[in-house]
């Protein structure tokens, strides 16, 4: 069969073109090589829906980051994603940085952000009393949100696939065919035909579009490091607290994440391999250093819970790629999407899937398609009542599994069969949270292995960490 | 809500003997709440032996010590729940529980023994670089792993961390045909016990390299090989010293945290040094009623202690019970020099009996001197041979001196090095 449109990389960006391409009558093919969905830059980036001060006036980082930012409340709500209007802050620490608050709060009148205001140091410590007490003023985004990235992803692909997308994981587009009407996409598992490739491939959507003969798209990864915060630190600021950039280099910013923990990061360092994930001492190093900047008080390292890092695919033109291809005709290629493009996605996707029926001529509407994602059941919120109602009605919600964050065995079986499902410990963990917690899976994740082994059908020797060969156990004892 | 006298929290071998002491001194309704399917707590994985040696003068495997407490708990009427976790005690001694066969279960209770153990320290809280692939976790994990399951989690074998659990699974992996290349400590000394040392390192040839960390990890997917460094005195790396060990496996041993999250939802009081509630020599916390013992007060490396202590807090519980909110003055026990902690941290001036204080030291000392002193008066001073941070020690202090305690006496512990 030919698909009407396949979209390559199930990122945010990827995950949430699908879903609104599901709106039209077309048939249409997520493709992404990991064995599961937010395997790439969308597991591990800052975020934050960023208010849309940043950007210069006029670029396709402006635009979107801002038209994202407004639809992040619905999307968010139709797919029961934790999101957070939370608000940020970006401090000056000295008299010197003053003019750079009164330039972002200038660019974010143009770009049309709403509601910014510069405070003086009496009301930022007022609404931030951990702040440090260096601070001399902030430019205040009421705007500003915090969301839970992977999780987005996930609940766009879930979405997507129940209203008729198809999603196949483990699947790495090697090379392409163009004929006149069609592409064949070759990959590890077999040939796929599409009529329309949107390329989402992040980090590598430079390589994808050199399949297609289109050298114009060059993409540096530029690797970013984080420390993630116990929830016993989760409260010590409340608005996202970013530093002013200087000619020292940008600063790092302080967050609540949407689940109650502290993030801090990132570091910007341009890398040579686009896998390279690691994270680095000296890195680290920074991270606590500048953040200690912001938040004197409490960066004790004892609070830690894990460290990550993620890759930012930065285009050498400088912003956003977004459109159809001038080489190759069938490609629409959505690159260079590094930050602001977690928050612009929701724009970017209602663009692109506009742009691409529009092509394809097939700009009807489905009548049966349906929004919402629902709500996995979530123990940890309920009622006593609730609670009790529904481990009557299934035990397996009474079974409490991650102790650290009050995950059941029904929420975790749910996840394993839920569209496009956790296939892997940590696919269950960004699905449920379960190993999120402050042991990070020490009690809960042989746990978590006996239920996927046991809902997959599969040996424990294959249930893996994240697919490949990462792999847990090595076979019998003697 | 069902009404109970004591609700113990934990079936490990602290809430075991916690109940049966209880029972013992006469309580009528005692409930004890597991949260995993059978009791014995940690000790069930612990199949090697080397427990009881000092309270059965045994010595039995962990399964088997647990074993003894459990036969004597069927023959009493204690309420058992097993998949049971209880998920908020409040500060009125109403707790919240949760499981497939009980549903949702509310128990109010005139006192609460804590008795929930503690979790291991994983790696993100000592900050390791590099990948984050499979093939790293704890060593309790992998000993639930090869113990329980009966799974092995590697082949080639880095430990980091020379606490007990690290020590007692290198001997284990080894015997199971792994290949245990080394065991990194950061300190210059190790965590654990020497008989562990002796037994588990030097009798299967497994190097343990002091002062050593691990620098980064490598491999995508799963774990392909670690780079160790020495540290210096700050435990920092030294550059030039860093060397590349192939393994598959990255085994943590690296501290235990006490499981405190309920008690400090119930509002007790903890101590920012043992991570557990400060507790007074009956093991009461800050709030009345509520009493603690175990690895969830302290962290144990002996069971019989935690067994003992674990009678105590029920004693406590016991007379709280029967005599009501008594009004308590208290001394207080103060860590000086050499001396990380002492639990407990408080003393009833009215206590009437001889009361032990537990204590660790803050380094390794040979031939120094332990010295108590009440109101900077010194009324003991022993001669030790040697003291280490791996090892508990206790003193005594008799019911006479006890009995000389004024409100907010101190109670000092210090070591003397001898010249
Ligand atoms: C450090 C950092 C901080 C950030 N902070 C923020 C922030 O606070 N706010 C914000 O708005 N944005 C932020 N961003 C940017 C945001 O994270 C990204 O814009 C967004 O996640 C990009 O999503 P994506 O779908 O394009 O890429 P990805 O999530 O990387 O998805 C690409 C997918 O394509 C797959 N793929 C690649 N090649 C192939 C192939 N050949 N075949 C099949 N599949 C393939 C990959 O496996 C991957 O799953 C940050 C980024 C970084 C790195
Ligand atoms: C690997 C290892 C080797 C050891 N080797 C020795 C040795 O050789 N000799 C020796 O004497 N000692 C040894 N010890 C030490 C000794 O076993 C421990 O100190 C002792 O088990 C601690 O007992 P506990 O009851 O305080 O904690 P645990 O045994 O941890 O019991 C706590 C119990 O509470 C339950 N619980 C926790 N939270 C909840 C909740 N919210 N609701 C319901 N239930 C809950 C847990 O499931 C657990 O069963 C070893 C320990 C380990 C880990």
């Amino acid at each position: 069969m030919i698909y009407d449109v396949a979209v390559i990389g199930a990122g945010i960006i990827g995950a949430l073109t699908a879903r609104e391409l599901a709106k039209y009558k077309l048939s249409a093919v997520l493709i992404e090589k990991c064995n599961d969905v937010a395997m790439g830059t969308t597991k591990a980036n800052s975020a934050i829906v960023h208010a849309g001060f940043d950007a210069v006036p006029g670029t396709k980082k402006a635009i979107f980051n801002v038209l994202g930012a407004e639809l992040m409340p619905k999307v968010t709500s139709e797919l029961s994603v934790p999101y957070r209007n939370n608000g940020s802050l970006v401090v000056a620490f000295s008299e010197e940085e003053l003019p750079e608050l009164q330039n972002l709060l200038e660019r974010g009148i143009k770009n049309g952000v709403k509601d910014l205001k510069i405070l003086s140091k009496e009301e930022l410590l007022e609404l931030e009393p951990n702040i440090s007490p260096e601070a001399v003023a902030a430019l205040h985004a009421p705007t500003a949100g915090i969301v839970c990235p992977y999780e987005f992803a996930i609940a766009a692909t879930e979405n997507a696939v129940t209203n008729g997308v198809e999603f196949i994981r483990n699947c790495e587009v090697k090379d392409v065919e163009v004929h006149d009407d069609y592409t064949t996409l070759i990959t590890n598992t077999g040939d796929i035909k599409a009529k329309v490739v949107v390329n989402a491939a992040g980090v590598f959507s430079d390589d994808i579009a050199r399949m297609f003969g289109d050298d114009t798209i060059n993409i540096v990864a530029r690797k970013g490091e984080y420390y993630l915060f116990d929830k016993a630190v989760g409260h010590v600021v409340f608005h996202t607290v970013f530093q002013c950039p200087t000619p020292m280099g940008k600063g790092v910013l302080v967050t609540p994440t949407v689940d109650g923990n502290l993030l801090i990061g990132p570091t910007a360092v341009d890398i040579e391999d686009k896998n390279d994930t690691s994270t680095t001492y000296e890195g680290l190093m920074e991270v606590l250093n500048k953040a200690h900047k912001s938040v004197p008080t409490i960066i004790n390292t004892r609070d830690a819970i894990t460290q990550f890092s993620g890759l930012r695919a930065h285009a050498k033109s400088g912003d956003f790629i977004i459109g159809f291809s001038e080489k190759a005709p069938s490609l629409y290629n959505l690159a260079g999407i590094e930050s602001p493009g977690l928050s612009a996605a929701p724009a970017i996707a209602v663009h692109a899937a506009q742009e691409v029926a529009n092509k394809l001529g097939l700009t009807e509407l489905k009548e049966d398609y349906n929004p919402i994602r629902p709500q996995p059941i979530r123990f940890r919120y309920l009622d006593d009542e609730e609670m009790a109602e529904l481990i009557k009605k299934d035990p397996r919600y009474g079974r409490i599994i991650c102790r650290c964050e009050t995950i059941t065995e029904g929420e975790i079986v749910e996840a394993i069969h839920a569209p496009a499902g956790a296939r892997d410990i940590d696919g269950v963990k960004r699905r449920t949270r379960a190993g999120m917690g402050r042991c990070q899976g020490g009690f809960c994740s042989s746990k978590v292995l006996e239920i996927l082994a046991r809902e997959l059908n599969i040996p424990y020797e294959e249930v893996t960490k994240e697919g490949g060969n990462s792999r847990i156990l090595y076979g019998r004892t003697k | 809500m069902i009404n109970y006298d004591i609700a113990v929290i934990g079936g490990g071998p602290a809430g075991l003997a916690a109940a049966l002491k209880a029972k013992e001194l006469g309580i009528e309704k005692i409930i004890i709440l597991e949260r995993a399917e059978t009791l014995g707590g940690i000790l069930e994985q612990c199949i090697h032996t080397g427990f009881g040696l000092h309270y059965f003068k045994e010595e039995l495997s962990g399964p088997e010590y647990a074993g003894r407490f459990i036969e004597e708990l069927k023959k009493t009427d204690i309420d058992v729940r097993t998949n049971t976790m209880v998920v908020d005690i409040s500060s009125d001694k109403v707790v919240t529980a949760v499981g497939p066969n009980e549903g949702l279960l509310k128990i109010q209770a005139k006192a609460i023994i804590l008795a929930m153990g503690c979790r291991e320290r994983p790696r993100g809280a000592i900050s390791i670089p590099g990948n984050r692939p499979a093939g790293v976790m704890t060593a309790g994990t992998a000993q639930k792993y090869v113990n329980i399951h009966g799974y092995m989690p590697g082949k080639k074998i880095v430990i980091l961390g020379s606490g007990d659990i690290g020590l007692i699974m290198a001997r284990r992996m080894a015997l199971e045909g792994a290949e245990v290349k080394m065991v990194c400590e950061i300190l210059p000394y190790s965590g654990g016990l020497a008989r562990n040392i002796v037994q588990c390192l030097d009798d299967y040839g497994i190097p343990l390299k002091l002062s050593t960390t691990v620098v980064e990890i490598h491999g995508r997917e799963r774990v392909e090989g670690v780079t160790i460094a020495k540290v210096d005195e700050k435990m920092r790396p030294i550059k030039g010293t860093e060397e590349y060990v192939e393994c598959d496996t990255l085994l943590l041993s690296v501290g235990l945290i006490p499981e405190n999250e309920l008690s400090k939802s119930a509002g007790v009081d903890i101590n920012c040094i043992t991570g557990g509630p400060d507790v007074d020599e009956m093991r009461e916390t800050s709030i009345r009623g509520i009493f603690a013992c175990g690895n969830v007060l302290q962290v144990h490396d002996l069971v019989d202690y935690v067994t003992l202590e674990a009678q105590l807090a029920a004693e406590g519980a016991a007379e709280y019970i029967k005599k009501g909110e008594e009004e308590k003055k208290y001394a207080y026990t103060v860590n000086q020099n050499g001396v990380r902690y002492i639990v407990p941290q408080k003393i009833n001036i009215n206590a009437d009996r001889d009361v032990d204080l537990y204590f660790r030291v803050c380094q390794i000392y040979k031939n120094a001197k332990v010295v108590v002193k009440i109101d900077g008066e010194t009324v003991i001073s022993r001669k030790k041979p040697k003291l280490a941070p791996g090892e508990m020690e206790t003193v005594k202090l008799k019911k006479d001196m006890i009995a000389k305690l004024k409100e907010d006496s101190l109670v000092e512990i210090s070591v003397e090095e001898s010249l």
